[in-house]
């Protein structure tokens, strides 16, 4: 047995038993070599997910409606990102709570988005040579924001009745320059211009997708491409993963509190969930300290099992 | 160069030579490098902790040459392809290994003895763990990059730190992936690996006897 000597230095002191040799070197250099055979087998059967990414432009032509009726909703602020709150809108009331709190507030808007201009507006002044589109987008800027709101709403309201929310089936109405800007919206979409256009945001590099990544969470596409996948929410997606592989298992309970009430019911379900987990993962970490719940293992004797050979012996000898 | 006065011996004094006698006082070489263990030492749990730096080891070299080689390249070539499978199958076993050795600590009571610490530090690098790989996830660049950042999103922002960690950001999620967390994990294991040496494996509970049960104390 060995004593520490130093300042804040205690060697272990807890055993005055026998001891066998063991070695330390020979177990790491082959559970190495194990475990990268295993590594390089699993790799060669199974390989790995790799699923084409969804593009703007993949989006307007599989979907041109819902990719049409998203970008309206950006326009009149109704859609997801337009609403959500703290830390791309201000939107103090839409975000989630614990209790009486809101911890969604607390850092402000630190990604600033302007729905209408970020995703519409700035990308279509960049598109030449269109004189309707010059003449629509001058009548938009020229015009109040109740106006503008007014038009785009009218639109919204008028796209979700015509059938199969087709923009060739709205009723005729009162819309100014959003039926224009929308259409030429979608063919800047499906040539690939708008992907380029939402990620640029003026500058050359760029390696920042929040802007084109919330664009095409705000539409049903993507959603539905992930659902078909069972990589919803409510289908323990959060630890899925495309294909049959095994995903983010680590992730279970997390994934678990979606799937019960009152989490899977609660328009706070992220705040209380994300809350849950970080006074768990604390108690994870403080098991030592808390009594009751550091006895488990006492109670549970499965270290009978795992020293067997060890209470083996000493009881045979008693 | 610091000088010495002449009733100190040269180097005595200088914070190298206090450091490297602090240093072998805590980790003498037996110590460090045990060629023994106590007899309970005797199951096929403890292979675990060592199967989880092996397996990190095979994740930080694949992980290497897909970093050397840049985000896209497993896109575009099947070599990258394999090499990116050799990656995500060693994260598999690298957490599944981790957890075993975790349940087998806790089913251990690992904390007791002034053991507290070595759990903290392996809870910690566990949840590191889960954030590089997480964030791994994320710097895919395909279809579940996008899905799953989305969605994560939503939790991270409801409680404030989607402010600063921003999973919609590239750039910002593959230098966490590739240089912040590696390198707290890097740490963190290390220094759980030291407190390993220094405190020596937990001990059994004591055998059956007419005895008072021992406390489940941790202290660090």
């Amino acid at each position: 047995m060995r004593h520490g000597k130093k300042r804040g230095v205690q060697h272990d002191e807890s055993w005055i038993g026998g001891y066998r040799s063991y070695d330390l070197v020979k177990e790491f250099v082959v559970a190495t070599i194990v475990v990268s055979l295993l590594t390089v087998v699993l790799a060669a059967v199974f390989s790995s997910p790799d699923e084409k990414q969804v593009t703007l432009a993949r989006w307007a032509a599989a979907s041109p409606n819902d990719f049409v009726a998203t970008a309206v909703t950006e326009l009149d602020g109704t859609s997801g990102t337009a609403g959500y709150g703290a830390p791309y809108t201000h939107e103090p009331s839409a975000a989630q709570k614990i209790g009486p709190l809101k911890p969604q507030n607390w850092p402000g808007v630190t990604i600033p988005v302007d729905t209408a201009n970020d995703f519409v507006v700035r990308p279509l002044r960049g598109v030449p040579g269109d004189p309707a589109l010059s003449s629509s987008l001058a009548q938009w800027s020229g015009a109040t924001p109740d106006q503008q709101q007014a038009w785009a709403s009218a639109y919204d309201d008028a796209l979700q009745k015509a059938t199969d929310n087709d923009p060739a089936k709205v009723a005729a109405g009162d819309y100014g320059p959003v039926p224009v800007m929308l259409d030429r919206l979608r063919a800047m979409a499906q040539s690939g211009g708008l992907d380029g256009a939402l990620l640029a945001q003026g500058r050359f590099y760029q390696t920042d997708y929040t802007k084109p990544l919330l664009y095409l969470a705000d539409g049903a596409y993507l959603e539905d491409l992930a659902r078909a996948q069972h990589l919803g929410g409510d289908q323990w997606g959060m630890m899925n993963e495309t294909g049959n592989y095994p995903g983010q298992a680590w992730l279970w309970l997390y994934t678990f509190w979606y799937q019960v009430k009152p989490f899977s019911t609660s328009d706070n379900a992220d705040a209380l969930v994300w809350g849950l987990m970080m006074v768990l993962t604390l108690g994870f970490i403080l098991i030592p300290f808390i009594p009751g719940v550091r006895s488990v293992p006492r109670h549970l004797k499965v270290y009978r099992l795992i020293w067997r050979n060890y209470y083996r012996t000493v009881e045979a000898h008693r | 160069m610091t000088a010495t006065t002449p009733s100190s011996p040269p180097g005595e004094r200088s914070w190298t030579a206090r450091t490297r006698k602090r240093a072998v006082g805590a980790f003498p070489p037996d110590q460090l490098l045990p060629d023994r263990q106590p007899v309970y030492v005797a199951s096929w749990i403890y292979v675990f902790g060592v199967l989880t730096i092996s397996a990190l080891l095979v994740v930080l070299a694949s992980g290497g040459i897909l970093a050397l080689k840049g985000p896209t390249w497993w896109h575009t070539s099947w070599v990258g392809h394999y090499v990116n499978s050799l990656h995500l199958w060693s994260v598999e076993l690298f957490m599944a290994f981790m957890v075993i050795h975790l349940w087998g600590k806790f089913f251990m009571a690992a904390w007791r003895g002034r053991r507290a610490m070595t759990w903290i530090t392996g809870a910690i690098a566990f949840l590191a763990s889960i954030g590089t790989a997480f964030t791994g996830y994320l710097v895919q660049q395909n279809f579940d990059s996008q899905w799953i950042s989305t969605q994560a999103k939503d939790g991270l922002n409801s409680v404030g730190i989607g402010a600063y960690f921003n999973v919609l950001d590239f750039g910002q999620m593959l230098l966490w992936h590739i240089v912040v967390l590696p390198l707290a994990l890097g740490v963190i294991v290390l220094v759980h690996v030291l407190l390993v040496r220094l405190r020596g494996v937990v001990p059994p509970y004591p055998a059956r006897t007419a005895e008072p049960p021992p406390a489940d104390r941790g202290t660090p």
